[in-house]
């Protein structure tokens, strides 16, 4: 026999025009285990609260039932009332007859019965609730922050500045990410290296952080506060400690291949280091095209380094670790122009990508920062600028928006125009999205005071015209089509997930987005949270962002990090399954369903067990046994059962 | 038969389907009130014997609501519970319960609109199938 509280709020009027409170109490009172009820204005409101606790006391009540808003709301409030009043806080729970009663149903005579069935069916639940307390798991006070680029160096740094420490995994061998190859970034126009490698320099000599570069995040077992990470450092092949970066080894070097940091714009030997302000400061050997990992083909570059930094036996290590909670960092990559042919599958001489436009300008690019076209190294006097390139489609490319494009290309063009003062920019649009700080204030500039041409169309095809790209497209205002010749076209591309991005979400078994994006655990209140606890995401992982955004991103990641690593112990919610040893048939079927390997078969005891820190409290496992031997905590087969068939009295 | 109102039992993951839910009522969006909602974290902990009782119990339909494919909160449980329902309800049928009375749908967590909008289509769907007949043999032997 239970002791019942029950508390209806009026909610002001948002319940009460539309629910017969009177009649609601007037029928709950005669319910069975039933021993007390009240109403009041707001239940949430302090004299609600009171209400509520001092009814426990004088009424030795052992269960609550809140009749209210819904529990996204108010459960915490009322579970806390609870405690303070000395009752377990497990034993409350909220019957939503607003959001889903209330609100949703004029006819009062309609809403009054479903009350009254909503507070049934609760009262059903509550009376076979079981008085859970949260458990603690122990909290390796450790952080590891995967993606080197500016999302990861920002959730890096301010983790390690907090005073825990930090391991960074970067793939490639040097930070920076792409901001690292940019020129200067909008609307600022600051110039990116030159905000950046401070940034960098801070990750190599801080303390608190370990940087491993050139490795890869290969398996995660464990959970939130003991994430149990093996990480692959690959071989460099040149001791990162001896290296003296005297480019001696380059000089040798008989492999020529393209350069990934000048987009492919430049050659590089077998032997190099991505930039000259690369951290590590360390040149590194491409095994895939480096003739001397076996050393008897060649090893000019062995020859000439004078320090004896390289070594060609160098192996790869495995570092197995712990962490406490995962910071994802792992970029995008740019939608690539081959992929669009109408312009051309990367056929068309001149017709470049944003981001080797961004090489172009760059004053450590492969021109020196003066605008080159490829086909002949002349300076191009028209340069048109087509936003939107494979963006914005979903029959043909991608369906979104990538936010950034219409900035960077304006940016471009602007740059274009301080660079070379006689040329024309050119700018094909949708839409120009300036949605940011300073944004519009920059297009502006372009538009009214640099001279940069907007004409609102869409490029439909490219072709190449003797030395010339041929533009064909229709200008959306005036219905006219265009025809024009130019020097050089450069397509603003919009973002993809980078290889990296997909490959940790199926490592650490994050959702995705239908774009590939790793999915926040909330849209709009959970932005830097994934669906796994202890694990957060920072930058374009999660989707198209500029650089002030995947920063604030980072910061924030950091924080709730930094909040998992602040205490020795987690708490955990205890709403877990249980298993029962005498009925479980050892069948199998719920380690097969369970989606977090959190039930595991125990050799030893010849037993099914559920791992507390690992289980979500999905219930899957619960629906699947065939046995019916396992229960979710407060969920179970019978308190659901009865929830049901007090719904359907009559 | 004018005057039948179904009773229909809604299990709703809360993730997304409750969430849904709970929008249409910010949104004051009205809907019939024949559906009755339990709440279970994720269309995957939907037991088919729920769905079972519920009809056994007198409800004239069941809606099973969870998040959109991909999206489950637990990653594959609204895989797995549209697996079981599509099992159970080849079943219904086999007892001779229509098994249109039994659907399962994707309402995500910003769609309060589409929520009141399958809870219009399922009441007025069991409306046209009438009120649930009781299964009972009969014994020729
Ligand atoms: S949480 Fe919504 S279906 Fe699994």
């Amino acid at each position: 026999m239970s002791k019942v509280g029950v508390f209806v709020c009026h909610c002001g009027r948002n319940i009460a025009h539309t629910v017969d409170i009177k009649k609601v109490l007037e029928s709950i009172k005669d319910y069975e285990d039933v021993v007390h009820v009240e109403d009041s204005m707001y239940m949430c409101s302090e004299p609600g609260q009171t209400i509520i606790k001092e009814a426990i006391k004088k009424h030795d009540l052992d269960r609550v039932v809140v009749a209210a808003c819904s529990k996204d709301m108010h459960e915490d409030t009322f579970r806390i009332v609870t405690k303070e009043a000395g009752l377990n806080q497990y034993l409350t729970e909220m019957a939503n007859i607003r959001e889903q009663c209330s609100w949703v149903h004029e006819n009062k005579e309609k809403a009054t019965e479903k009350t009254i069935k909503i507070i049934e069916s609760t009262i059903e639940k509550v009376k076979r609730n079981q008085a859970l307390e949260p458990y603690n798991v122990p909290v390796t006070r450790k952080a590891l922050v995967i993606g080197g680029g500016i999302a990861g160096i920002q959730a890096a740094l301010d983790i390690a500045d907090a005073g825990y420490q930090v391991t960074l995994v970067e793939k490639d061998s040097t930070i920076g990410g792409k901001m690292a190859q940019l020129a200067e970034t909008f609307p600022t126009l600051d110039c990116s290296q030159c905000i950046l490698t401070p940034k960098m320099v801070a990750v190599g000599r801080h303390p608190n952080i370990q940087l491993l570069t050139n490795s890869e995040v290969e398996n995660v077992d464990g959970y939130v506060g003991s994430f149990k990470v093996k990480i692959k450092k690959k071989p460099r092949y040149v001791i990162e400690e001896k290296c003296t970066i005297c480019d001696d080894c380059v000089h040798v070097c008989p492999v020529i291949v393209h350069d990934e940091y000048n987009a492919g714009l430049s050659p590089r030997k077998a032997i190099y280091i991505a930039f000259p302000q690369a951290v590590p400061a360390s040149y590194i050997i491409d095994p895939s095209t480096c003739l001397g990992i076996d050393p008897l083909i060649c090893a000019k570059c062995k020859e000439v380094c004078d320090p004896k930094a390289i070594d060609f036996d160098m192996k790869a290590e495995f570092i197995e670790e712990e962490f406490g909670a995962i910071v994802v960092a792992t970029g995008y990559s740019v939608y690539p122009y081959e992929r669009i042919g109408e312009y051309g599958y990367g056929n068309i001489h001149n017709v470049v990508s944003g981001l080797e436009f961004e090489r172009l300008l760059s004053a450590n690019g492969p021109t020196q920062g003066v605008i080159r076209r490829p086909s002949d190294g002349n300076i191009p006097k028209i340069v048109v600028f087509i936003h939107c390139a494979g963006s914005r489609d979903p029959a043909k490319h991608l369906p979104y928006c990538s936010k950034i494009c219409c900035m960077y290309a304006t940016k471009h063009a602007m740059q274009y125009k301080h660079l070379v003062h006689d040329g024309v920019a050119i700018n094909f649009y949708i839409d120009v999205r300036t949605a940011g700080k300073d944004y519009e204030e920059f297009y502006k500039r372009a538009a009214e005071e640099e001279n940069v041409i907007y004409i609102r169309g869409k490029v439909s095809e490219l072709l190449q015209d003797g030395e010339k790209v041929l533009i064909r497209g229709v200008n959306t205002l005036t219905s006219e089509s265009i025809e024009l010749h130019a020097d050089m076209v450069v397509l603003a591309t919009g973002l993809l997930p980078s290889e990296g991005t997909q490959e940790i979400s199926n490592i650490l078994k994050l959702s995705c987005d239908s774009k590939g994006f790793v999915k926040e655990a909330h849209p709009k209140l959970k932005p830097v949270e994934t669906v796994i606890s202890g694990v957060f995401v920072a930058g374009t992982a999660s989707g198209p962002k500029d650089i002030p955004e995947a920063v604030a991103q980072a910061s924030g990641a950091a924080a709730k990090a930094e909040t998992i690593l602040s205490s020795d112990f987690l708490e955990r919610d205890p709403v877990i399954a249980e298993i029962d040893d005498l009925t479980c048939g050892i069948c199998h079927t719920c380690i097969h369903v369970c989606p977090y390997g959190a039930i595991y078969y125990d050799e030893n005891q010849n037993k099914v067990l559920v791992n507390e820190a690992l289980c979500e409290g999905c219930g899957s496992c619960a629906a699947a046994c065939p046995s019916g031997s396992i229960e979710l905590r407060n969920s179970t087969y019978e308190s659901i059962s009865a929830s049901i068939k007090a719904l359907l009295r009559v | 038969m004018k005057d039948f109102e179904p009773k229909i039992i809604g299990f709703l993951c809360t993730w997304c389907s409750y969430a849904g839910a709970d929008l249409a009522g910010t949104s004051r969006i009205q809907y019939p009130s024949n559906i009755r909602i339990i709440r279970v974290m994720c269309s995957g902990r939907v037991n088919p014997m729920f769905v079972v009782n519920a009809l056994q119990q007198g409800a004239d339909g069941v809606l099973i609501g969870g998040c959109h494919p991909g999206d489950c909160h637990y990653q594959h449980g609204n895989y797995q519970a549209r697996r079981r329902i599509t099992m159970m309800k080849k079943l219904l049928e086999f007892l001779g319960i229509e098994p249109d009375r039994v659907r399962m749908t994707w309402v995500s967590a910003a769609e309060g609109r589409k929520f009141a909008q399958v809870i219009e289509e399922v009441t007025e769907d069991i409306r046209k199938l009438g009120p649930m007949k009781q299964v009972r043999r009969k014994n020729e032997w």
